[in-house]
C-alpha cells in the first residue's frame, strides 16, 4: 500500500509498504532514519519512543497503515541542525549515554514530559520514563540529565 | 494480508459484515505485540483509528458515562478521574505513558485478557458493553456476560464493541493491582471496590484470579447486607475490623487462581484478601472521614 504522511516536518510518501509492518520498520528501514531504535518490538522497552501527533507512542507498536496521512516527529527532529537540544545537551554533559541504545526513545519521551511539566518532580521523573529500559546506566545520570536540562529550559523560556 | 480503513462506524460495521475474519485493530498494543512476535497473519486488519465516533465520551440522561470503545487510558486518567474514578486509578496503572497514550478501553475488552486492567472496575460497577454488527443493529451486554473464557469475550463474528456504558460514581472507588514492580506489569492479580452509597450497594471486580475477570458476588452481598444492618452509610462510623476481615476472606474464596509463572494460587488467594481489606479500608474511610454527600 501507498503511505503518505510527515516526517520531521517534511512530506514523506512510500509506496509497496506492508500494511502489518510497523511504523518503527518504515522509519528505519524505508525512509532512512535508524534514530528510533529497535530493542524488542513489544512496547517494553521504549527505544522506540516517537511522537505520533503530538503524542508519544511506542513506534513498533503502530502499524504503518495507521500512520497514513499522521504527523510524526523522531528523535532525528529534535536539534536545531547541529545545535543539540537542550535535553541532548544534558545527556552528554552528565554522561546519561553508555551504550546509546536507549537514549532516542528517552530523548523524545523527556522532551514530552518536559513540555508539560517544566519543573517536574523525581516521581514525575520517573512515572514519565517508566516505559523507558536502560541497561546501562542506572538511571540516576538520567535523571540528572532531566533536572539539568529542564533547569535550563526554565532559564530560557 | 488486506488493510481496511473505515472512516465511520457504519462503514466499519459493513466491512466487518463482508469480512468477519477481519481482526478490528486500536491502539495496537495488543494485535501489533502478536503481528511482530509471532507467525500469525489475520486474514485482514481493520482499522478503527479513523473513527471520530469511537473516540469520544458523553454523559447519558441517566448520568452514565458512554465511553467509546477507541477512547485511551490517557483519556479516562485526564478527562474522567472524577466521575470514574475506580477505571481512572486502574488506567493509571496500565503499562507505561507511551502504552496509556495508545491503548484503548475497547482493546482491553477486545482482548478479553483475565488480567485486564479496566475489567474489575467495570465488574464492580456494572458496566455495560454496546457492541454492534450492520445487520442486528445494537445490543446491550451486561458485564458479567461479556467474558465467555480466557481471551475470549461475547462477541459475534460480526460485531464491534461500540463502548462502555458506565455509571458515575456515587461513593468512593477503588483499584489496587499487584506486581512485581509499579509500572509495565500484568497483575498477579488485581481487585477493584465502587461504593455507591446512593443505592448503598456495593460493588466488586477480581483480575488475574480466574480463567475470566469476575465478581465476588457472596463479598458484595456480605457486605452490603451488614452495613444497611448496622445502618453504617447513615452512622458514618469507622468498619468493625471482623467485617473487614470476614469480606476480604469472602473475596478470596471467590477467586478460582491458577499457578503459573506470576505467581502460585496460594498466593493469588492470599494477595486477594490484603488488597480487599486495603480498598475497603481506604474507600470506607474515604467514606465516613470526609463525610461525603449521599446524595
Ligand atoms: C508494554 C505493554 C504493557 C501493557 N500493560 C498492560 C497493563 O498493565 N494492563 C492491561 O490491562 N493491559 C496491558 N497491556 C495490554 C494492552 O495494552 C491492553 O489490553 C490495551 O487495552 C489494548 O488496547 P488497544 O487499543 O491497544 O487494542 P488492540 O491491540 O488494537 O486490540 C486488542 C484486541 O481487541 C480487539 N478490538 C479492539 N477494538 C475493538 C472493537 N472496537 N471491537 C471489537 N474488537 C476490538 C482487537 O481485534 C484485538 O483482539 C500492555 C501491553 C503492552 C505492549
Ligand atoms: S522496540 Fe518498541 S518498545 Fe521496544
Ligand atoms: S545507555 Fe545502554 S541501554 Fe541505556
Amino acid at each position: 500500500m501507498r503511505i503518505t504522511c510527515t516526517v520531521n516536518g517534511q512530506a514523506r510518501e512510500l509506496d509497496d509498504v506492508w500494511e502489518g509492518e510497523s511504523l518503527l520498520y518504515v522509519l528505519r528501514e524505508r525512509m532512512g532514519l535508524p534514530g528510533s531504535k529497535n530493542a524488542c518490538e513489544q512496547g517494553e522497552c521504549g527505544s522506540c519512543t516517537v511522537y505520533l501527533d503530538g503524542e508519544t507512542v511506542c513506534s513498533c507498536l503502530v502499524a504503518a497503515g495507521q500512520a497514513d496521512g499522521r504527523e510524526i516527529r523522531t528523535v532525528e527532529g529534535l536539534s536545531d541542525g547541529e545545535r543539540l537540544h537542550p535535553i541532548q545537551q544534558a545527556f552528554v554533559e552528565t554522561g546519561a549515554v553508555q551504550c546509546g541504545f536507549c537514549t532516542p526513545g528517552l530523548l523524545v519521551q523527556i522532551e514530552d514530559l518536559l513540555r508539560r511539566t517544566p519543573d517536574p518532580t523525581d516521581l514525575e521523573i520517573r512515572e514519565a520514563l517508566a516505559g523507558n529500559l536502560c541497561r546501562c546506566t542506572g538511571y540516576e545520570q538520567i535523571l540528572e540529565a532531566v533536572r539539568l536540562a529542564a533547569g535550563r529550559i526554565r532559564s530560557t523560556a | 494480508m488486506e488493510f481496511l480503513t473505515p472512516m465511520g462506524w457504519d462503514e466499519a460495521l459493513a466491512m466487518k459484515a463482508d469480512r468477519p475474519d477481519a481482526l478490528p485493530l486500536a491502539g495496537g498494543t495488543d494485535v501489533m505485540v502478536e503481528l511482530n512476535l509471532t507467525a500469525h497473519r489475520p486474514a485482514a486488519l481493520l482499522d478503527l483509528t479513523r473513527i471520530p465516533e469511537l473516540r469520544t465520551w458523553s454523559t447519558t440522561a441517566n448520568e452514565h458515562i458512554r465511553l467509546g470503545a477507541g477512547v485511551t487510558y490517557r483519556q479516562v486518567i485526564d478527562e474522567l478521574a472524577d466521575q470514574l474514578p475506580g477505571l481512572a486509578m486502574a488506567a493509571r496503572t496500565v503499562g507505561s505513558p507511551q502504552i496509556r497514550n495508545r491503548g484503548t478501553v475497547g482493546g482491553n475488552l477486545g482482548a478479553a485478557s483475565p488480567a485486564g486492567d479496566s475489567h474489575p472496575p467495570l465488574l464492580a460497577v456494572g458496566a455495560q458493553i454496546e457492541v454492534s454488527s450492520k445487520t442486528r443493529g445494537s445490543r446491550l451486554i451486561p458485564i458479567d456476560e461479556f467474558f465467555t473464557g480466557v481471551k475470549r469475550n461475547a462477541l459475534a463474528p460480526d460485531e464491534l464493541i461500540a463502548a462502555a456504558v458506565i455509571p458515575t460514581a456515587r461513593g468512593p472507588q477503588q483499584f489496587s493491582k499487584i506486581g512485581t514492580r509499579n509500572a509495565m506489569v500484568i497483575a498477579v492479580c488485581s481487585f477493584a471496590l465502587a461504593l455507591d452509597a446512593h443505592t448503598e450497594v456495593v460493588g466488586t471486580g477480581i483480575g488475574s484470579a480466574a480463567p475470566t475477570p469476575i465478581r465476588a458476588d457472596e463479598a458484595e452481598r456480605y457486605l452490603t447486607e451488614v452495613l444497611q444492618g448496622l445502618r453504617l452509610w447513615r452512622r458514618r462510623s469507622p468498619l468493625p475490623e471482623s467485617v473487614v476481615r470476614r469480606f476480604a476472606e469472602l473475596v478470596a474464596e471467590a477467586a478460582a487462581p491458577i499457578d503459573d509463572v506470576r505467581g502460585t494460587a496460594v498466593y493469588r488467594r492470599h494477595a486477594l484478601s490484603v488488597l480487599a481489606r486495603r480498598t475497603l479500608t481506604w474507600a470506607w474511610d474515604e467514606y465516613w472521614a470526609t463525610g461525603q454527600s449521599a446524595a
